[in-house]
C-alpha cells in the first residue's frame, strides 16, 4: 500500500495552540488528495505513526523551552525541508509577548512563588524557529490560511519555490473593498503587514492586528496610499505592531 | 492476575496536546500511576497583563485552536461583565451559533478522527480513507459543515475573528443563514449513519460513581450562559466560582490540578476528595432534560441515561450533543431570521467605558471538554492587571487518574499492547485538550 516513491511528510509541534495543524485537518475537501500525495509519518495529533524518516517537516509552535531546542534541532538534522507552520514558528507570534518580563516574573505569576521549586515549570523567552535552526519555507498567519497551506505543500511537492506575498495587508483590503478602520476612527497595522490572507479580520469588522508578520522592508514597502490619506508614518504604524512583533523589537 | 507490568507511554497520539503515561503495576498491584502533562506552559497570564482590554479575546483566543470560540467566549463575557458592558439579543443569538459550530466540530474531529480509529483497531484515519471511504467523507461532511458555522458567523472557526468585546463585529447574510440552514436540516442523515455506526462499537464495562460539574440555565441546555452546577446538587453564581473550586500544582504536571470544595459523599478517602468530571458526559448527566427531541432519541439509542458512570460513554455523549447543537443551531437561525438581521458593527467601546470605568468579571462558558472559567480585573484605563483562567482538561486530569486506577486493574489479564491500547482509549474518551490545560493561570499582577 505504501508507495515508495511518495514524500515523506511530517508534522511537529511546539510551543503553541495547535490551531495551524488543525488548519491542516480543515482542509476536508483536499485531504483525500492530500493522503493520496504523500505519506504522512508523523502527526501526534491525529496518528499513532510514528517516523523518523521524512523529507519535509512543517512545525508549529515556537520554542520556549531548553529541551525542545535540542529536539528541533534533531528534527533539522533529519529533514530535507523545514517548514514553519504559522506565526509562532515564523515570527515567534503572540508566544513573544511574555518575554516583555523577565522569565522568573512569568513564573511566578502564573504559578506562584513555588514554581521555582518545579524543574518542569522552566521557561525560557519564546523565539520563532528560525532563531535556533535554518528554516527553508515561511507559512505566516494565525492561523495559517488553508490555501496557502496547500500552495506551499503543491509547489514543494513539484519541486518548485514558493512565493509568499510581500506587500502590505491594504492592498487586500482594497480588493476586497473594505473601508478603511481609519475612517471610522481605529488603528489598524495593515499598512505593514504582509498580505496573503485577504484582509479577513477587516472584512468581518475587525482590524488588521498583524498576525502574518512585518512586510520585508515596511520602511520602502509600508502602504503609501493609507499613511498619506490618514496622515500616518511608518514609524507610528511600526509602533502600533506590538502584538505580534515581540521578537523582532526585543 | 498478580502480575508486573510497567508501562510508559510517551506522548500518547491523537489527543491534543503532549502527555505521558505512566504506570507501574507490581504482583498486581498499582505502585505509581500518573498522567503526565508535559506540554510546554505558555503564561497566557504574562501575556494578557498590561495590554488593553479589546485585546484580551483575541489573545486568550490563542489557547486553544479546538477550542478557540469557547475561550474567545469567555472573554468575552468575562470583559463584558467587568465593564458593564450589556450586548444585543441579535448578538447574543449569534454567539449562541457559532459556539454550536464549535461543539459540532470538536466533536466530530474527536469521534471521526480520533475515537474512530481505535474501534477498527487502527493508527488513524487514513488507512480508514481506504477501508471506510463512506465514513471517512462523512466524517469529512460533518466536520465541514460545523467549520462553515463559524466560518459564516464569525469568519474564521480557529481564531474567530467577528466575536468582539460589546457584541459582533460581523452580520451574516440572510442568504448566508439560509443556506447554512438547509445544510443542517440535511446532515441529520449522516448524523443517523454516524449513530448507526457507532451503535455498533462495544463501550468496555467500566463503571464508577463520580461528580460531575457544568453549567445549568432555567431555559435550555446550558453552553454559553447559567450558573455552576454539580451532580451532588449543589450551584453556585459565576462569580463565587473560587468558593467551588480549588486549584494546587503538582510535580508531574504543567497544567494545575483542581478539586471541588464543598463536601462530597464521594470521596471520603483523602486523595479522592473533590475529584469530578466536566465534558459532554457532564452536561449531559446534569442537563438531560433540556436535550433536543433527536439528542433524546439518540440518547435512548445509545442507552445513554443520566445516571452513567461510564466515562467510556463520553464519546456517546459527544454524538447526542452532536444531535442536540444541529437541533438548537435551526432553532437560532429561524429565530435570527424571523427577528429580521440588523446590522451589527463594532462602535469603539471605548465613550461607553469611559464612563462606566473598570472592573472585575467572570465569564463561564461550557467548551467542548466541559466548564471553561476565564475571569479579569480591567482597571480604569481599560487595562487588563489580573486574571484567571481554569481549563476543562485540567478539572479532568485527577479523575483521568482515578479512572485509570479503577479501569486498570480489571484488564491485567490481557497483553501488554492490549493494556496499553485500552488506556489511550480511555484517556481519548475523555477527549483531552492538553495544550488548553497547561494555560492555566492564578494570579495577581502587581
Ligand atoms: S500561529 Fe496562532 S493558530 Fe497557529 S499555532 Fe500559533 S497560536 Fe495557534
Ligand atoms: S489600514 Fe487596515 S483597514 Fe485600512 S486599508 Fe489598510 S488593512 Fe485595510
Ligand atoms: S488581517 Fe491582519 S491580523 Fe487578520 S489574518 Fe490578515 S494579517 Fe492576520
Amino acid at each position: 500500500m505504501k508507495n515508495r516513491h511518495k514524500p515523506k511528510v511530517a508534522f511537529f509541534s511546539f510551543t503553541c495552540c495547535e490551531g495551524c495543524q488543525l488548519q491542516v485537518l480543515s482542509c476536508e475537501d483536499e485531504l483525500p488528495d492530500v493522503l493520496s500525495l504523500v505519506d504522512i509519518v508523523n502527526f501526534r495529533e491525529a496518528i499513532d505513526e510514528k517516523r523518523d524518516d521524512y523529507d519535509i517537516a512543517f512545525i508549529e509552535g515556537s520554542i520556549s523551552r531548553q529541551h525542545e531546542i535540542n529536539e528541533i534541532k534533531k528534527i533539522r538534522e533529519k529533514a530535507k525541508v523545514v517548514v514553519a507552520l504559522g506565526a509562532c514558528s515564523a515570527t515567534g507570534g503572540l508566544n513573544c509577548l511574555k518575554n516583555r518580563f523577565p522569565m522568573e516574573e512569568v513564573q511566578r505569576v502564573v504559578y506562584g512563588d513555588k514554581a521555582k521549586k518545579y524543574k518542569h515549570l522552566d521557561t525560557i523567552p519564546a523565539r520563532p524557529i528560525d532563531a535556533v535552526i535554518p528554516v527553508d519555507y515561511y507559512i505566516h498567519g494565525c492561523p495559517i490560511t488553508k490555501s496557502e497551506f496547500l500552495y506551499v505543500l503543491k509547489s514543494l511537492l513539484l519541486g518548485k519555490k514558493p512565493e509568499i506575498p510581500n506587500y502590505p495587508v491594504c492592498v487586500d483590503c482594497k480588493m476586497e473593498g473594505n473601508i478603511c478602520v481609519f475612517e471610522k476612527g481605529m488603528t489598524c497595522v495593515g499598512p505593514v503587514t504582509r498580505a496573503g490572507c485577504s484582509a479577513i479580520c477587516v472584512t468581518y469588522g475587525c482590524i488588521c492586528w498583524g498576525c502574518r508578520g512585518l512586510i520585508d522592508n515596511p520602511n520602502l514597502e509600508a502602504h503609501e496610499e493609507t499613511l498619506k490619506r490618514y496622515g500616518l508614518t511608518t514609524e507610528g504604524v511600526l509602533r502600533s505592531f506590538d502584538l505580534y512583533g515581540g521578537w523582532r523589537s526585543r | 492476575m498478580k502480575k508486573d507490568v510497567k508501562i510508559n507511554i510517551h506522548h500518547i497520539t491523537r489527543v491534543e496536546g503532549h502527555g505521558n503515561v505512566v504506570i507501574d503495576i507490581k504482583k498486581g498491584l498499582i505502585k505509581e500511576l500518573k498522567l503526565e502533562i508535559v506540554e510546554s506552559p505558555r503564561f497566557f497570564e504574562a501575556m494578557l497583563r498590561g495590554r488593553k482590554y479589546d485585546e484580551a479575546q483575541h489573545i486568550m483566543s490563542r489557547i486553544c485552536g479546538i477550542c478557540a470560540v469557547s475561550h474567545t467566549s469567555a472573554s468575552l463575557k468575562a470583559i463584558e461583565d467587568a465593564m458593564s458592558i450589556k450586548i444585543s439579543r441579535q448578538a447574543t443569538l449569534l454567539r449562541k451559533l457559532a459556539f454550536h459550530g464549535e461543539m459540532l466540530q470538536s466533536h466530530i474531529l474527536h469521534l471521526y478522527f480520533l475515537v474512530l480509529p481505535d474501534f477498527f483497531r487502527v493508527g488513524s484515519i487514513v488507512p480508514l480513507a481506504e477501508t471506510q471511504p463512506d465514513a471517512v467523507r462523512r466524517g469529512l461532511r460533518l466536520k465541514k459543515l460545523a467549520n462553515e458555522i463559524c466560518y459564516t458567523i464569525a469568519g474564521r472557526h480557529i481564531h474567530p475573528i467577528a466575536l468582539f468585546p460589546g457584541g459582533i463585529a460581523y452580520t451574516p447574510k440572510e442568504s448566508e443563514l439560509r443556506t447554512l440552514r438547509k445544510r443542517l436540516e440535511d446532515s441529520f442523515e449522516d448524523l443517523e449513519a454516524t449513530l448507526v455506526l457507532f451503535k455498533t462499537f462495544k463501550t468496555p464495562e467500566y463503571s464508577e460513581k463520580r461528580e460531575y460539574l457544568s453549567l445549568k440555565e432555567g431555559g435550555e441546555y446550558a453552553f454559553y450562559d447559567g450558573d455552576m452546577a454539580s451532580s451532588l446538587r449543589y450551584s453556585a453564581k459565576p462569580k463565587n466560582y473560587r468558593k467551588i473550586i480549588k486549584e494546587s500544582i503538582v510535580p508531574h504536571s504543567t497544567a494545575k490540578h483542581t478539586r471541588t470544595t464543598p463536601p462530597s459523599p464521594l470521596s471520603k478517602s483523602g486523595d479522592k476528595r473533590g475529584v469530578y468530571m466536566v465534558g459532554a458526559l457532564a452536561r449531559i448527566c446534569n442537563n438531560f432534560n433540556q436535550l433536543s427531541r433527536k439528542a433524546k432519541k439518540a440518547a435512548e439509542e445509545l442507552a445513554l441515561t443520566p445516571l452513567s458512570c461510564n466515562p467510556f460513554m463520553n464519546n456517546a455523549a459527544q454524538l447526542v450533543e452532536s444531535f442536540h447543537c444541529t437541533e438548537d443551531a435551526i432553532k437560532l437561525i429561524d429565530k435570527l431570521l424571523s427577528n429580521g438581521l440588523k446590522k451589527e458593527e463594532l462602535t469603539p467601546p471605548s465613550p461607553l467605558f469611559k464612563k462606566r470605568g473598570g472592573g472585575t468579571g467572570v465569564g463561564i462558558v461550557e467548551a467542548p471538554r466541559g466548564i471553561l472559567f476565564h475571569e479579569y480585573t480591567i482597571n480604569k484605563d481599560g487595562i487588563v492587571t489580573d486574571a484567571n483562567c481554569i481549563i476543562p482538561t485540567a478539572q479532568n486530569l485527577k479523575m483521568i487518574e482515578e479512572d485509570l486506577r479503577g479501569f486498570v486493574p480489571t484488564i491485567l489479564n490481557k497483553s501488554k499492547d492490549e493494556i496499553v491500547r485500552n488506556i489511550e482509549t480511555l484517556v481519548r474518551a475523555y477527549d483531552p485538550c492538553i495544550s488548553c490545560s497547561t494555560h492555566i493561570m492564578n494570579v495577581r499582577f502587581v
